[in-house]
């Protein structure tokens, strides 16, 4: 039988960055197919180009043996491709039929819409998939779950020949993924196929017929689910091995030897909510401390705890062996604690503001003279770090949104540094930053480490952590699972330590 | 090549100045056809008119630009100012302010400017600790505070005769009115808080990204609560104003109408309505065009339903100007 859909040769560029370097995928009718890879392989970029938001720079895409150009999402609605987005798009306020018959309503006289038939049809096709609910509420009385249901009928309703499921599962409790698998199973029985994407591998091998593995912008294999290992997956997604470990995986993180005598900070059992439920972890005075896990194992939570972001629920964190307890950001800045978040945009960089305010931001408190900020002295102090740092910028005046990625993010990491702390948090620290840059960032930290200070480093590069790290705290679902300790960490052991506890889970 | 690529700078550099300096160059047009048009203009007569006039709409712009800067709004500077109103009359002729009028006085100043600030942390604890939205919970004093205080004065107008509390509405100083040179002043105390304190600096962040700044220790509630008092008791200060120019208080159109203005005023003066400017002194030429277009069309004889139409025109132009700006 011939394939439902073919992309091969898929190339993409934003502005000069490549996102897509050779990605293809294939599926065929009546498949459940899924697609992985890292935060950035590339997988919603393909996905997008699939679904008409963005245009493909190169490639071919056959489907239905047909080729295809579609140029809005439309156009793939109307070709039989229906996308169910991590945020719905439905009207939450609005009935559930309405959202199922929206744009296609049925009419009586021609211009009236036909509620009776509007109704009974979206009866009909959600008890194709066993769910009995009154269709005249609104939508948004039901659970997530539901909602995400209505949002596959009404694609089903729509002829769809494929449907696409990003992270179908990440807000469902476990009772819900089983219905929503049986609706999976009931499209796939009736010769729809279906694109499943997710990082939760498990539910992969309950659900899926092959896999299509991503990584940096490129399809990196297809496989049978049936002939594939989770530690396969595992390794594929992240392109290791050890024999490239050691041909290239070096990193500026490297090195130190400091004598960990003296704990900074001891973390007991804390718990946030149902994302961080028991994490526990020590520091010690010139120490970098990674944190290792998939996405979603709570890594970020966990800094957050410590941070003054979300309060504790339970367990107890002592910082210089006495007890702490932070509720705002500020008290953590104050007992010499530093967060440099994973989201530049949302949450580090002021845009409209220049380098000079951003960097010294943190530190505003302590540049106070005579009831107004000492400018002398701020700008001494930006003038330091932007000279330390290398930060590349016309005037330190200049609005920051203006600088790269890589210079915007040593300007935050200068604002830290500025208040100087104890413990530097640092998520994500490299991530979407050249490689120049990178290096940079990592030798910057490695110096602030080698002062005698402590680090707390969450990456999805795993090198980073092999390399950087004296020890790595494995989190699992809201747990610390494990820990390994360095000499000894190779990106082996560590994706076998995650893969562990993924296999470990029921 | 060389001579196409300086003309296009050059066009840009053109338009850019446009948009930078749009205020200035609408009011260097409103005047030069003053000048022209309207008859007697140019006599200090008719600029202690305007003067008197803007002054009130200046200050609670600037109030209002620093409530926009943290991305608020406040649609209850009107109320404010009627509830001040209202109380000043009724502490000096107390029976207390009659007997000591030096104190009478005194309270009659500090008094509604107190109220003004209590009205200032309930705007700013109900958007700030309870995250209502700006515009809903300012809505809240917009409908009562006017009914607060025309109860107090049992819907009447008060009238008095106090010289001393009528010379912040009717005093000069060098020929000019009071109230223009407190505007005056208020302003450069304003613009040094912005621009020089750290709680200038972290209004501009909260408005400019609140998560960035909370997590760099920023003290949001504070700060937020903060503007929200200042734009309050800068209201009640109008408030005043406008009973002592008219030695009479008057709770059903004390400040009627006055949010429109001073919204109007700050956007038309540079701020962004999704918060991170607080152009302090372009809340006074915001204030000024919109007191010269009134003035210009009262002037010429038209009536008072086209000046709204105009001053609606403003805004228009003013919100353009700000997209064309974004790009």
């Amino acid at each position: 039988m011939a394939p439902l859909l073919t992309m091969t040769g898929i190339k993409k560029h934003f502005g000069g960055v490549p996102a897509l370097r050779d990605a293809s995928l294939e599926i065929e009718p009546g498949e459940v197919h899924a697609l992985i890879g890292q935060n950035g392989a590339g997988k919603s970029t393909l996905i997008k180009i699939l679904t008409g938001l963005y245009r493909r720079d190169e490639g071919e895409v056959e489907f239905a043996g047909a080729p295809s150009h579609l140029s809005s999402p439309r156009g793939a609605q109307n070709a039989g491709i229906a996308t169910i987005y991590q945020e719905l798009n439905l009207v939450p306020l609005r009935s559930v039929s309405e959202n199922v018959v929206m744009g296609q309503e049925p009419k009586s006289f021609g211009f009236m819409i036909n509620w009776p038939e509007a109704h009974r049809r979206t009866r009909e096709i959600l008890s194709r998939f066993g769910i009995e609910i009154d269709v005249t509420a609104p939508l948004g009385s039901y659970s997530t779950a539901i909602q995400q249901l209505v949002a596959i009928a009404r694609a089903v309703s729509m002829d769809a020949k494929l449907v696409i499921m990003d992270e179908p599962t990440s807000s469902l409790d476990s009772s819900e993924v089983e219905i929503l698998f049986g609706v999976v199973r009931e499209l796939k029985s009736s010769g729809v196929s279906v694109l499943y994407v997710s990082h939760f591998l498990d539910e992969l091998f309950q659900i899926c017929d092959r896999v299509t593995i991503m990584r940096d912008g490129k399809t990196v294999g297809c496989r049978e689910i049936v002939d594939t290992k989770k530690l396969d997956l595992i390794a594929a997604m992240l392109g290791r091995n050890t024999d490239e470990i050691e041909a290239e995986g070096l990193t500026e993180l490297a090195g130190g030897s400091a004598a960990f005598d003296e704990v900074v900070l001891d973390v007991n059992h804390v718990a946030t909510g149902p994302r961080l439920s028991e994490f526990s972890m020590s520091l010690h005075r010139g120490e970098i401390v990674g944190l290792g896990g998939l996405l979603g194992s709570g890594r970020t939570e966990a800094a957050r705890s410590i941070f003054g972001l979300d309060p504790l629920t339970s367990g107890t964190l002592r910082l210089n062996g006495r007890e702490f307890k932070p509720a705002e950001p500020s008290e953590a800045i104050r007992a010499r604690i530093a967060f440099l978040t994973e989201d530049r945009k949302a949450e580090g960089i002021v845009p409209d503001m220049s380098v000079r305010e951003n960097l010294t931001l943190a530190l505003l408190p302590s540049l106070r003279r005579n009831g107004q900020i000492d400018r002398e002295r701020e700008k001494e102090l930006v003038g330091e770090f932007i000279r330390k740092l290398g930060i590349k910028t016309s005037h330190m005046d200049q609005p920051i949104r203006e600088l790269s990625g890589g210079n915007q993010q040593k300007v935050l990491l200068a604002r830290w540094l500025a208040t100087k702390p104890d413990i530097l948090i640092l998520d994500e620290p490299t991530r979407g930053v050249d490689v120049g840059a990178k290096r940079e960032i990592q030798a910057i930290i490695r110096t602030f480490v080698d002062e005698g200070h402590a680090v707390i480093l969450i990456s999805s590069e795993f090198e980073e952590l092999v390399e950087g790290a004296n020890r790595i705290v494995v989190m699992h679902e809201g747990k610390s699972v494990s820990e390994l300790t360095n000499p000894g960490i190779t990106e082996n052991a560590l994706v076998r330590a995650l893969a562990h506890h993924e296999d470990a889970t029921p | 090549m060389t001579t196409v690529t300086s003309e296009e700078t050059m066009r840009t550099d053109y338009t850019s100045r446009l948009k930078d300096h749009g205020g200035l160059i609408a009011l260097a047009v409103i005047l030069v056809f003053n000048i022209i048009v309207t008859p007697n203009f140019l006599q200090t007569q008719t600029l202690a008119v305007n003067i008197s006039q803007v002054a009130t709409i200046a200050i609670v712009a600037m109030g209002m630009t620093l409530v926009i800067a943290t991305g608020g709004i406040d649609l209850s500077v009107g109320a404010v100012m009627a509830l001040s109103g209202a109380l000043a009359p009724l502490v000096f002729l107390s029976d207390f302010g009659q007997a000591y009028p030096v104190l009478g006085l005194i309270a009659a100043l500090l008094f509604p400017l107190l109220a003004a600030l209590v009205c200032g942390l309930f705007n700013g604890i109900i958007v700030s600790v309870l995250k209502v939205q700006p515009i809903i919970a300012t809505l809240i004093l917009f409908i009562s505070g006017r009914g607060i205080a025309q109860v107090l004065t049992n819907g009447n107008l008060q009238t008095f005769s106090n010289p001393e509390f009528s010379y912040l509405g009717t005093g000069k100083i060098l020929g000019f009115p009071f109230q223009g040179w407190l505007a005056l002043a208020i302003a450069c105390l304003l613009f040094w808080v912005v621009n020089r304190t750290i709680f200038g600096r972290y209004l501009l962040a909260i408005g400019g990204n609140e998560r960035a700044a909370r997590l760099a220790g920023g003290p949001v509630r504070g700060v937020k609560i903060g503007a929200y008092v200042i734009c309050s008791v800068l209201s009640g200060l109008a408030g005043l104003i406008v009973v002592a120019i008219n030695s009479a208080s008057d709770a059903a159109r004390n400040g009627n109408l006055m949010e429109l203005d001073a919204i109007a005023a700050a956007v038309v003066g540079g701020a962004l309505l999704q918060g991170g400017k607080a152009p302090i002194f372009g809340a006074i030429l915001g204030a000024v065009i919109i007191q010269l277009v009134k003035y210009t069309l009262l002037a010429n004889g038209v009536e008072d339903e086209v000046a709204l139409i105009a001053k609606a025109v403003i805004i228009l132009a003013a919100v353009y100007i700000q997209q064309a700006r974004k790009e």
